[in-house]
């Protein structure tokens, strides 16, 4: 038989050189192991991490939207969530101000000290939280080093809502300096020579012309602020006061229901603030996507 | 382009910055915005701690109480760093050699543990392994503890540092590729060999700042560890919770002398972090965002 | 470009030169110095009202610098610069009202087309600030004019280079500027776009009538375009003219080797004659002092055989057919380069034999250690 003829009867078939091929998750490689570190991984993943998060989430479903709701108008635990949401909300926007500040400064400008500044901006990650949360109770306590002068001003910041915005603005401004500061440091410096040649001043060229560019990079931090500040505990439960219905904060509510057993109390609690966790996650990819869509980058 | 190099300090029409008095205003407010906000908690630590002298806070380390909670601390690192540091090379190795669909997702899972707050990182495991939890009564029923225990925390602590080392390693390898690996194959060498002599010197420098930082977690974490430790003194406080419990006490030199503890570790990181960026800055890359 | 345009064109030339047209650009001893780097040294050039210059160069040679000089960009440590009669060398950059053009364009990412065409009219001062309805027609015409229309909304993320490139145009027209500046504008696009911009640049200056300057390292781009080049190496101005003089009357060895190819022989120069090798090169000295020199020629004027200024004895090292007959490669003793010829096939030309040249056009320049070192790097620069 012809070469041409025997090529014209292969095809798609068991055991021939047809065109399908078996179906594959990974793509093949000559590099081994991915077997056992796969499994390993999706093992350890799911075991430490999945499972319970998804015991939470089966608790929480088997509460329903009534049963999330009912817990989130208890007095106590809306007071408590709503101190929570609004105080992280103020705390990220006095970040984006001094952060934006900070970064700014950071990155364009020379003076002594700016490497050990630059270091010391990443304290509050480093830093237990428990440790910052004594230190800064310690601070502005009234007979402390901040607490004393504020108080011959009549101004309270130890056990008060005040406190608690004093400890989510240090737990957040890393994020907002780190999120923004290479984009800073990105900007090309024909930008502004060319907005000069057009007949722009200084402040001109800052407002119109560099700050735009960081907005997407703003807001990312600022999420990140806002979500972190909404978790936290350690730094804030010995300045706040823990006053029912006027500082205590949502972690510390979950930490209350659950010295009272209130196992469904807690999971109500925690599901909501997960769900706003997720929820400022997500308007970050969204933000991010977007903007890299319009302008071509982040 | 050498030849638009800046102009030199004190050109007077420079259009790249702004006016020197402007320059300095914004400056000052940003050096005292991080010196009220940050340097000064920093500085009452230690200051609280050695307000009765050095006598009193080497003396309040050495407490039996302050004892075991740093031997217990110092027991949970040693068991969730390695652990996670394991993961983290199984998870990095996996996702950036090979090629699989749904890796943004799995890398989406694995930085679950940053997203969630610390006391409901605790919760999680309250409600799995507590008295009233999905394995309550089969535990009880063997006179297992593991909340108000130490495996509790040990667990809750692996759940918080989870994917510290993950995260360092995966995009830093995903950088680096697949093709010295396959180099090394080609010449012989075995998988096991050739992770060894090739991939780990690559990674190095990112493994060392992952486990850092990791451990400075470990040791720091409070809200998850507080959640599922039930503060039993001498048996299941570390060394923040032993904090919170001095400082309730009003005893504020043992309070701020563990935390001087935990303050100058944190210090002692942000020095090598700052030292491995500046040195092996390329050998880090790879870091598109990183969250803490 | 057809009729309909061609009116608008002809409305957006009187719109953006209506106060701009005839500036011309005195730049009198510029000098600056980078540290201890002097990139431009005692500077001086004239531009005509309404001429297009190109600033041709190698990297280094200060050609940027002296754009910037010009914009207010950077500020000399000596000298000073005119539009017109108006010294500008004390104003600042928004005052001295250029267009400048940047190599990656610059434009503003997160604004519109339309609205970074509009930049520079939107950010005058309240009291000359045209109104909205003005600046949307500006920006209108100058769409067309860069035919770009319909484009407006869009951003730059959106557009091609050249796209980008002919936005970055308009947004500096836009201000009616006194001259129009362009930093190697067409640097940082693949070579078939470059060619279309290059001839649409030239279009546009006879629209607008504005004085142009532009920079470039590309020889063939300053030779196509511009009205005079001016050729810089090292900060310093080797020579100013339109293209075919540079070509056919170069005043140095650098222009010589920069601006087209060229063979430097060493030669030494006793008494008005020249002599290379032992033989003796019938070059004009033009009085030449004694010493060391080098006689400059291109390779399209050596022939193979015949009489001419030189004769030169070659040795072939390589034959190679081409469409016309053969390329011959040519080594001579005591030149270390090769040189490559054309020539018939009957020229007689034989692998590895000896043969003949000569050639013509040439010109002698003394050599000094610190020329030399300048030519032997231009020469390596285009």
């Amino acid at each position: 038989m012809s070469d041409q003829a025997r090529i014209e009867r292969t095809g798609p078939g068991p055991g021939t050189l047809g065109l399908k091929k078996p179906w594959r998750f990974a793509a093949p490689s000559v590099l081994p192991g991915f077997s056992l570190t796969f499994g390993y991984t999706l093992a350890y993943l799911g075991l430490i991490v999945l499972f319970p998060l998804s015991v939470l989430v089966w608790r929480a479903s088997s509460l329903g939207f009534g049963g999330l709701y009912a817990i989130a108008t208890e007095p106590r635990v809306a007071a408590g969530l709503r101190t929570t949401f609004s105080i992280s909300f103020a705390a990220a926007a006095i970040d984006v101000v001094f952060g934006l500040i900070v970064a700014w400064v950071l990155t364009r400008y020379e003076f002594p000290g700016r490497r050990l500044l630059d270091a010391v901006v990443d304290l509050p990650f480093a830093l237990p939280t428990a440790v910052a949360g004594i230190s800064l109770a310690s601070l502005y306590a009234p007979n402390g080093l901040f607490g004393g002068p504020l108080a011959l001003l009549d101004v309270k910041v130890a056990f008060t809502r005040l406190g608690i915005l004093v400890a989510l603005i240090f737990v957040g401004l890393p994020f907002i300096v780190r999120t923004v500061q290479p984009i800073i440091g990105e900007l090309e410096v024909e930008l502004e020579e060319a907005s000069a040649t057009l007949g722009a001043t200084r402040a001109q060229t800052v407002w119109r012309v560099l700050l735009p560019p960081l907005a997407p990079a703003l807001l990312t931090g600022f999420a990140l602020a806002f979500a972190r500040a909404v978790g936290e505990y350690g730094s804030v439960i010995f300045i706040a006061g823990n006053i029912a219905y006027v500082s205590e904060i949502a972690p510390l509510l979950i930490v209350v229901k659950l010295e009272q057993y209130d196992y469904a109390g807690a999971t109500g609690i925690a599901t909501i603030m997960l769900a706003i966790s997720f929820g400022a996650l997500l308007a970050i990819n969204l933000i991010q996507a977007w903007s890299r869509r319009r302008f071509g980058h982040v | 382009m050498s030849e638009t190099t800046a102009p030199r300090a004190g050109a007077h029409r420079n259009v790249r910055t702004e006016a020197p008095l402007t320059r300095l205003a914004l400056i000052l407010v940003a050096v005292a915005f991080l010196a009220l906000f940050l340097l000064a908690p920093l500085g009452v630590v230690f200051a609280q701690a050695l307000q009765k002298g050095f006598g009193a806070f080497a003396g309040a380390l050495q407490e039996p109480d302050a004892v075991a909670a740093i031997e217990l601390t110092l027991l949970v690192a040693a068991i969730a760093v390695p652990v996670n540091l394991l993961f983290g090379l199984a998870a990095s190795w996996s996702i950036a050699k090979f090629s699989f669909p749904g890796k943004s997702l799995l890398i989406t899972l694995i930085d679950l543990p940053f997203s969630v707050s610390p006391v409901v990182s605790g919760l999680v495991y309250v409600l799995v392994f507590g008295a009233q939890g999905v394995f309550g009564d089969w535990l009880a029923a063997r006179d297992l503890e593991i909340i108000f225990a130490v495996p509790g925390i040990v667990l809750a602590t692996i759940f918080v540092t989870f994917p510290f080392i993950a995260r360092e390693l995966i995009p830093l390898m995903q950088e680096q590729g697949t093709v010295e690996e396959e180099a090394a194959l080609t010449l012989g060498a075995s998988g096991f060999q050739t992770f060894v002599a090739v991939t780990l010197p690559n990674i190095k420098w990112g493994l060392l700042y992952g486990v850092l930082l990791c451990n400075a977690r470990a040791m720091g974490e409070f809200g998850a560890v507080s959640v599922v430790s039930g503060h039993i003194r001498g048996l299941t406080n570390t060394i923040p919770l032993q904090v919170e419990i001095l400082y309730n006490e009003y005893n504020s030199v043992a309070a701020f002398a563990l935390a001087a503890l935990l303050a100058s570790l944190a210090l002692v990181t942000l020095a090598l972090k700052t030292f491995l960026e500046w040195r092996h800055g390329d050998a880090l890359k790879g870091h598109a965002r990183r969250r803490h | 470009m057809n009729g309909a345009t061609e009116t608008l064109s002809r409305d957006t030339l009187a719109a953006a030169t209506d106060s701009a047209h005839g500036f011309g650009i005195r730049i009198e001893g510029v000098e600056q110095d980078f540290g201890s780097y002097p990139a431009l040294r005692d500077v001086s050039l004239d531009i005509a009202p309404g001429e297009l210059v190109a600033l041709l160069g190698p990297s280094g040679s200060g050609k940027t610098t002296l754009l910037r000089v010009i914009a207010g960009l950077n500020t000399p440590d000596r000298g000073a610069v005119y539009f017109g009669d108006d010294n500008a060398t004390d104003l600042s950059v928004q005052e001295r009202r250029v267009g400048f053009v940047f190599q990656n364009y610059a434009l503003f990412k997160h604004m519109t087309v339309a609205d970074n065409i509009a930049f520079g009219l939107k950010a005058r001062p309240r009291a000359s600030r045209p109104s909205r309805v003005a600046i949307y027609q500006r920006v209108t015409e100058l769409l067309e004019l860069v035919q770009l229309e319909g484009l407006g909304e869009r951003y730059p993320a959106q557009l091609s280079g050249g796209q980008r490139q002919r936005v970055a145009l308009a947004r500096a027209l836009a201000i009616e500027p006194r001259v129009l500046l362009l930093d190697e504008p067409f640097g940082a696009l693949d070579a078939r776009v470059r060619k279309d911009l290059r001839r649409w640049l030239r279009e546009i200056h006879k629209k607008t009538g504005l004085t142009t300057v532009f920079v470039t390292h590309d020889q063939d781009e300053a030779m196509e375009l511009a009205d005079r080049v001016v050729v810089l190496n090292q900060g310093r101005i080797e020579q100013v003219g339109a293209p075919g003089e540079l070509y056919d009357h170069p005043a140095s060895p650098f222009v010589i080797s920069f601006v087209g190819e060229a063979v430097a022989l060493p030669v030494t120069v006793t008494n008005g004659h020249v002599t290379f090798g032992g033989r003796e090169l019938h070059v004009d000295t033009h009085g030449l002092r004694d010493g060391a020199a080098r006689v400059f020629f291109r390779p399209a004027d050596i022939a193979i055989g015949g009489q001419g200024e030189g004769d030169l004895e070659g040795r072939v090292e390589s034959l190679r057919r081409t469409a016309g007959g053969v390329r011959a490669t040519i080594a001579i003793d005591g030149y270390d380069q090769k040189l490559e010829i054309d020539s018939a096939l009957s020229s007689g030309a034989k692998l590895g034999g000896k043969i003949p040249l000569s050639f013509s056009n040439a010109r002698i320049f003394p050599s000094d250690p610190i020329s030399d070192s300048d030519f032997s790097e231009a020469g390596d620069g285009i």
